[in-house]
């Protein structure tokens, strides 16, 4: 059940948008209409390397109103790790690759009286998608997108086009940056904020929010980092009865799925809950980098998230 | 599976609602054993076995064009058991897809659907519909989109947005409920609406279904069975018309239980829309008298049996309390004490 049967896709066309970011145009190799989604949805790509399979989320940031094919953005990352480096260097006009059905964990509000939407580089990609859905309605929104230059500004002709007026671009290299507090302080009641961005980026907007005094129902983040690395360690899984190892640059999910054992998962970026394993033995300390669980529950030491975190133990036993 | 209908059998007056041979045995008997605890019981809405309840996304049934007639008679009455929050168009939308959709694939002989972009073409036969209309266009229908689809499906459907972490039932058409359910209101949340249930002080069992839906994904819809007993069968015993059948329980006596009463199971499913993000709930209602059941010998055993030794809790919450012994007494010359097989299929 892990991620729901998958949908074959064909790249119909790439583009290098900036130095680092590619678009990619996906469709049905059978030229039938994809599965309708909402803005803010991601997709997870599975890439069939060589050595490893990877999947990685991307948002989907094309229209929900063109199914003829989903768009999707993919900055390259540093490390080699994770999928950024086959997506950028293998993929060619007509590769085959698979996704799963888009998920959304960072829809907007139904009921807000207003958007506000905050974007950090290629965190602006889940908010093309959901503009379309703004656009001509009633609720009022704006867009405050911060980049290091207009070289490095993905779709900024897309974005000046038609959201001219709701949209607020900020330039690094200009020494232009967004003053959350003033932005979150003087906000109509009712209004939502969403954030996608860098993770220091994401983290100060939720200070600031905090600081102003915002409910947490009326924030919204999401973050798509390439999962840490981190030391080999070794795992015991009992159910199966495997015993496998996590290499440096995987992550302890893709070591179990490498090993032929099925674990349900939404997000990958230790945000959904879905991945939440259980710990039977541990006799080390569990790096818990996720999102989802208690403070209490990561020092409780009984469960963890295998698709971002990690273990520094001799010995550690999952119930999978 | 070729369908006849009953286009005039009532759920109301004269009740001449009835299951033909075929119906009965492919009835959904909630009981895969001699005992009943309640639980969530969550699975795939997987296609079930061919001509099961369970082999499409929606059961069309003999019941169908009757049924259909039924929600109109109570919409006519009573228009407010159609509602939706102004917020909700789009899962309407996405309502309307997936009900067009679904009958069309599943029963291309009942119905047709042709989509060229947003011009689409809709056929029901069995009610002498032929509609065309635009995609995301209210005014190009008679009425409401999720209206328009579920008149024309068997079973209730209430439409749940999802934020907050909790979902919220804002749009619903609801003729068919159970008496034991509780009444319905826009607005309330999923844990509003669905406690408090007894011996699930194990509140937990909720708290895991509801972050379970929280993650419902696209493509992956589930269902689960729910029972319950009816007096007639009578499709509409909603709160507010409990004057009307409220009496019809202190009625039954252990000489006609086997005609009056009749097991009420709700196969209940849950899809994730796509463009609106929100859920829709569909709840269809399966009746059958206690007569008809124990036509077949291993359900007449199971039934008494589950009924007899039901926890006094769950007699009183499903509403039993009144005539649970008459039924029991009426089902107790059909039990033996031979065993019955595993499962819920009738042999
Ligand atoms: S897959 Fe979402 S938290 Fe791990």
């Amino acid at each position: 059940m892990s991620g729901g049967q998958t949908i074959e896709v064909v790249v119909k066309a790439i583009e290098q948008v900036t130095p680092l970011i590619k678009h990619f145009q996906l469709a049905s190799p059978r030229g039938e209409a994809l599965p309708a989604f909402s803005g803010g949805s991601h997709v997870i790509v599975v890439m069939r390397g060589e050595a490893r399979v990877h999947r990685n989320p991307y948002s989907l940031l094309s229209a929900p109103q063109n199914l003829d094919s989903y768009e999707i953005a993919v900055r390259r990352m540093d490390e080699s790790r994770g999928g950024s480096h086959f997506m950028h260097d293998r993929l060619r006009v007509g590769s085959q690759l698979e996704i799963a059905h888009p998920v959304n964990l960072f829809g907007l509000d139904k009921i807000a009286r207003k958007h506000l939407m905050i974007a950090g580089g290629i965190g602006i990609t889940p908010f093309l998608a959901q503009l379309e859905d703004l656009h001509g309605g009633l609720v009022p929104y704006e867009l405050h997108y911060s980049v290091r230059s207009a070289e490095h500004a993905a779709f900024l002709a897309r974005l000046q086009a038609r959201e001219q007026e709701h949209v607020h671009i900020y330039y690094d290299s200009e020494n232009q940056v967004i003053d959350f507090e003033g932005l979150l302080s003087k906000q109509p009641l009712g209004t939502h904020v969403y954030v996608c961005g860098p993770a220091g980026f994401i983290g100060r907007v939720l200070d600031a929010a905090r600081g102003c005094g915002w409910s947490p129902s009326h924030v919204h983040w999401e973050q798509f980092s390439a999962p840490p690395t981190g030391d080999v360690f070794q795992v015991q899984l009992a159910r199966s009865m495997k015993k496998i190892v996590v290499p440096q640059d995987s992550t302890l999910l893709e070591a179990i799925e490498a090993a032929g054992v099925d674990v349900p998962y939404l997000c990958r970026g230790g945000v959904c809950g879905f991945c939440q394993s259980k710990v039977i033995e541990c006799d080390g300390e569990l790096l818990h980098y996720d999102h989802f669980l208690s403070d209490a529950e990561k020092a409780g030491g009984k469960t963890i998230m295998p698709c971002v975190s990690r273990a520094r133990a001799n010995h550690l036993v999952l119930d999978l | 599976m070729s369908v006849v209908f009953k286009p005039d059998e009532t759920f109301r007056g004269e009740f001449t609602y009835s299951n033909s041979v075929a119906a009965i045995r492919r009835f959904p008997l909630p009981f895969a054993e001699d005992n009943y605890m309640y639980s969530v019981n969550i699975e795939p809405h997987a296609p079930g076995p061919k001509g099961s309840v369970t082999e499409f996304a929606f059961d069309v049934d003999e019941h169908y064009v009757a049924e259909c007639k039924e929600r109109a008679l109570v919409l006519a009455a009573e228009p407010l058991r159609y509602q939706a929050l102004p917020h909700m168009m789009s899962s309407q939308w996405d309502c309307l897809e997936l009900v067009m959709e679904s009958l069309s694939h599943d029963y291309p002989q009942l119905f047709s659907l042709e989509r060229r972009s947003n011009a689409w073409h809709w056929i029901n036969r069995p009610l002498g519909l032929d509609q065309r209309f635009t995609f995301g266009d209210v005014a190009s229908l008679p009425c409401e989109p999720l209206d328009y689809a579920t008149r024309q499906a068997q079973g209730d459907f209430v439409v749940m947005d999802q934020r907050d972490g909790d979902l919220w039932a804002e749009a619903g058409m609801v003729t068919t409920q159970a008496d034991w359910s509780m009444d319905f209101d826009l607005g309330m949340t999923f844990r509003e609406w669905h406690g408090p249930v007894p011996l699930a002080h194990e509140m937990q069992v909720f708290d895991r279904a509801l972050k379970f839906l929280l993650n419902l994904r696209l493509g992956a819809p589930v269902r689960r069975l729910n029972w319950t007993m009816t007096v007639h069968p009578r499709l509409d015993t909603s709160p507010e018309n409990y004057p009307k059948w409220g009496q019809d329980r202190a009625r039954v006596t252990a000489k006609d239980a086997g005609d009056l009463v009749h097991l009420r199971v709700e196969l209940q499913g849950l899809w994730r829309l796509p463009r609106s993000n929100a859920i829709v709930f569909g709840i269809r209602c399966y009746l059958i008298s206690v007569r008809e059941l124990a036509t077949v010998p291993k359900w007449a055993r199971r039934v008494h049996r589950v009924l007899k030794g039901l926890h006094p809790a769950l007699v009183d919450y499903k509403g039993l309390t009144r005539y649970r012994d008459a039924v029991v007494e009426w089902l107790a010359p059909f039990d033996d004490g031979a065993p019955t097989t595993p499962g819920a299929g009738p042999e």
